[in-house]
């Protein structure tokens, strides 16, 4: 990305923080560890959207030499361009990383991470915790797109909590192969009329295990959901997740999982869940999953496409979701993505 | 000279015979009207024709140009000059209807700024970046398959109930632009395009003069006349009427036939 397009950058190797800048007033952005030395409150931020004895991962990250970003935008600041984080694996062991990322009342925010390891660096793992803090009116939009390889096994924690008339958006781009990838990203809508939006687009191709869902907590009144998944199996293993909790009166909540599968081998699991503690609470949730249906392939055909061409044509129009709030020059980099994909599904 | 012949054809569904001894031979430049009640196989034979998998051949053979095409695949048919329009297309979604009208496009040799041209014509523009047929209505889903023929300018033109369910002003959108498309705007002699057109009530043939009407029967050829007298038996003596007149006159035409025989033996 040219560096007018973007308003802040931070580059993580191992555990090394090498490059941190902001091209942008409204934008602050440190490392996690000079974050904890320049202002004694993010003390108060680290560790409560998400505990630190939640399960052995957490404890793992729960360490001295723990590195990450810390980002947060200033009250009533719109932020046009994207923050980019990148955290590169290089050595083969474990990286651990927490981030805290907090948008003050009124401002805007849009961060794009990008988690990838070196060529052939063997096995590794990224262990990664992510605190998300959406204070009043504040909109925080994060996109994540994973590059692994074969061996590396991920296992983010990411929980936000989004205060009134905030809205959270998440979206998660995943198209490499990867051994594991296990999270469930939380949000906890405390305020009144918060929202939050999970967008996933997850091919799994042989040999990669993918665990992932999406989980929204709804405790302010009239706080809404929506969740959304694209998942492709080519060989590997998905488990696509998704979980909304009416905890609250007047709320709303939408679960869409759809999947592909492109051969007999993989498996995908569609695991929605709703559960609803008040009377008007209103949550559905709709999923299927299924090959790619023949009488399009032929449509497409009656129109000069090849098969081959036809066949891709869906794919990509299968991945293509409608994702909310996402700028244009995201969806160019999810495009991007989506065609280097693209010859593995064939 | 041969657009299409159809020789002794047979065709199965899920193993359930839809179509038995169809025969017929389209000249360049004629445009046949299909008529037939509903599950006689309309559809099924113009599926069949463009090679939509489903449908199995299990006898005879489809001629198109000369060349027996019986088991070519549908986009191998389409780049020798055939197009359909189908009657209930599948939703695609993700998938832009100006994508697929740029490969429209690439088949008809039209250039990309055409599109926005011939979508200015069927009221289709707006509808460019959606997903192709999905919410669609069933007036807008009838303009987007004539948008994606045209750009497609087949030499032979298939069309699967392209008046059904559409209002009086856009029939005559479509009507016109069919006829275009099928050269009826030209003098007789100078058509090279061939049609073959799917209708119940007909309207579409206010537009198009159809050379010939044909009847589909249980998924039999049973009638083949005037376009404009078989509608007008159809709709005053319903299907069977109209059959029992076709068997007579069939009939009449088989024994002046022997006549002739027997003269000319004589
Ligand atoms: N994909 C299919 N699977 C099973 N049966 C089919 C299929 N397609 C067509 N048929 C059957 O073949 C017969 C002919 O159907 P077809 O669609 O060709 O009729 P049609 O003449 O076009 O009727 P309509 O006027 O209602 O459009 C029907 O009995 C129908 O049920
Ligand atoms: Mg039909």
């Amino acid at each position: 990305m040219k560096p007018e397009t973007r308003s802040a950058t931070f580059l993580q190797v191992d555990q090394d923080v090498e490059a941190v800048s902001s091209f942008y007033e409204g934008v602050e952005i440190l490392s996690i560890r000079d974050a904890l030395e320049k202002y004694e409150w993010v003390e108060d931020y680290f560790w409560r959207a998400i505990k630190r004895d939640q399960d052995e991962y957490t404890k793992e990250v729960d360490v001295e030499d723990v590195n990450g970003y810390f980002i947060r935008t200033f009250p009533n600041v719109k932020v046009e361009f994207p923050v980019e984080a990148c955290l590169y694996l290089k050595s083969p062991r474990k990286q651990k990383v927490h981030n805290l990322i907090i948008a003050e009342e009124n401002s805007e925010l849009n961060i794009i991470s990008g988690c990838t390891s070196h060529p052939g660096v063997g096995s590794g793992m990224h262990l990664g915790i992510s605190e998300f803090y959406v204070k009043k009116n504040a909109k925080l939009t994060f996109t994540m797109i994973h590059s692994w390889e074969h061996n590396i096994e991920v296992r983010p924690r990411s929980a936000a909590i989004v205060e009134d008339n905030g809205v959270f958006i998440s979206n998660y781009v995943l198209m490499n192969p990867v051994k594991l990838v296990q999270m469930y990203p939380t949000a906890y809508l405390d305020g009144e009329n918060a929202k939050a939006i999970f967008s996933s687009i997850i091919v799994a191709l042989e040999k990669s295990v993918v665990d992932a869902g999406s989980r929204v907590v709804l405790r302010g009144k009239k706080s809404s959901a929506e969740i959304l998944s694209r998942t492709i199996s080519k060989g590997g293993v998905i488990y696509a997740k998704g979980h909304i909790v009416g905890d609250a009166p007047n709320t709303r909540g939408h679960l869409e999982c759809r999947g592909l599968m492109l051969s007999d081998e993989g498996v995908i699991h569609a695991i929605p869940e709703l559960e609803a503690k008040y009377p008007n609470v209103d949550l559905s949730h709709e999923a299927a999953i299924g090959k790619i249906a023949e009488d399009e392939i032929f449509y497409l055909m009656s129109r000069g496409l090849s098969r081959d061409e036809a066949t891709a044509a869906i794919i990509r129009g299968f991945m293509d979701v409608e994702i909310k709030g996402l700028p244009e020059y995201l969806k160019r980099e999810i495009d991007k993505a989506i065609d280097m994909v693209e010859k593995d599904l064939f | 000279m041969d657009m299409l012949r159809v020789v002794n054809l047979g065709v199965k569904v899920d193993g359930k015979k839809i179509l038995e001894h169809v025969n017929l031979y389209v000249q360049k430049g004629q445009t046949y009207a299909l008529f037939g009640p509903n599950g006689s196989g309309k559809s099924s034979l113009l599926m069949t024709l463009i090679g939509n998998p489903t449908f199995k051949v299990f006898d005879g053979r489809i001629m198109f140009k000369g060349k027996d095409i019986t088991s070519l695949p549908t986009d191998e048919r389409v780049k020798m000059g055939m197009g359909m329009s189908f009657q209930t297309p599948p939703k695609v979604s993700g998938v832009k209807l100006i994508d697929v009208l740029k490969y429209c496009a690439r088949i008809g040799g039209y250039k990309e700024e055409d599109i926005y041209e011939f979508a200015e014509m069927l009221n289709m523009k707006e509808f460019l970046y959606r997903s192709v047929n999905v919410g669609f209505s069933g007036g807008e889903i009838k303009r987007s398959e004539l948008l994606q023929l045209m750009l497609m300018n087949p030499d032979f033109v298939m069309l699967d109930e392209p008046d059904s369910g559409v209002d009086l002003e856009n029939v005559a959108v479509i009507g016109e632009a069919i006829n275009k498309l099928l050269e009826r705007d030209k003098k007789e002699e100078e058509r090279r395009r061939s049609g073959l057109i799917i209708t119940h009530q007909g309207h579409i043939l206010d537009y198009v003069d159809a050379d010939y009407g044909l009847i589909l029967y249980k998924g039999r050829v049973a009638c083949i006349g005037n376009p404009y007298d078989i509608l007008e038996q159809i709709s005053k003596n319903g299907y069977e009427g109209c059959l029992r007149k076709c068997l007579r006159e069939f009939r009449n035409l088989e024994n002046l036939n022997n006549q002739n025989k027997n003269l000319n033996q004589k």
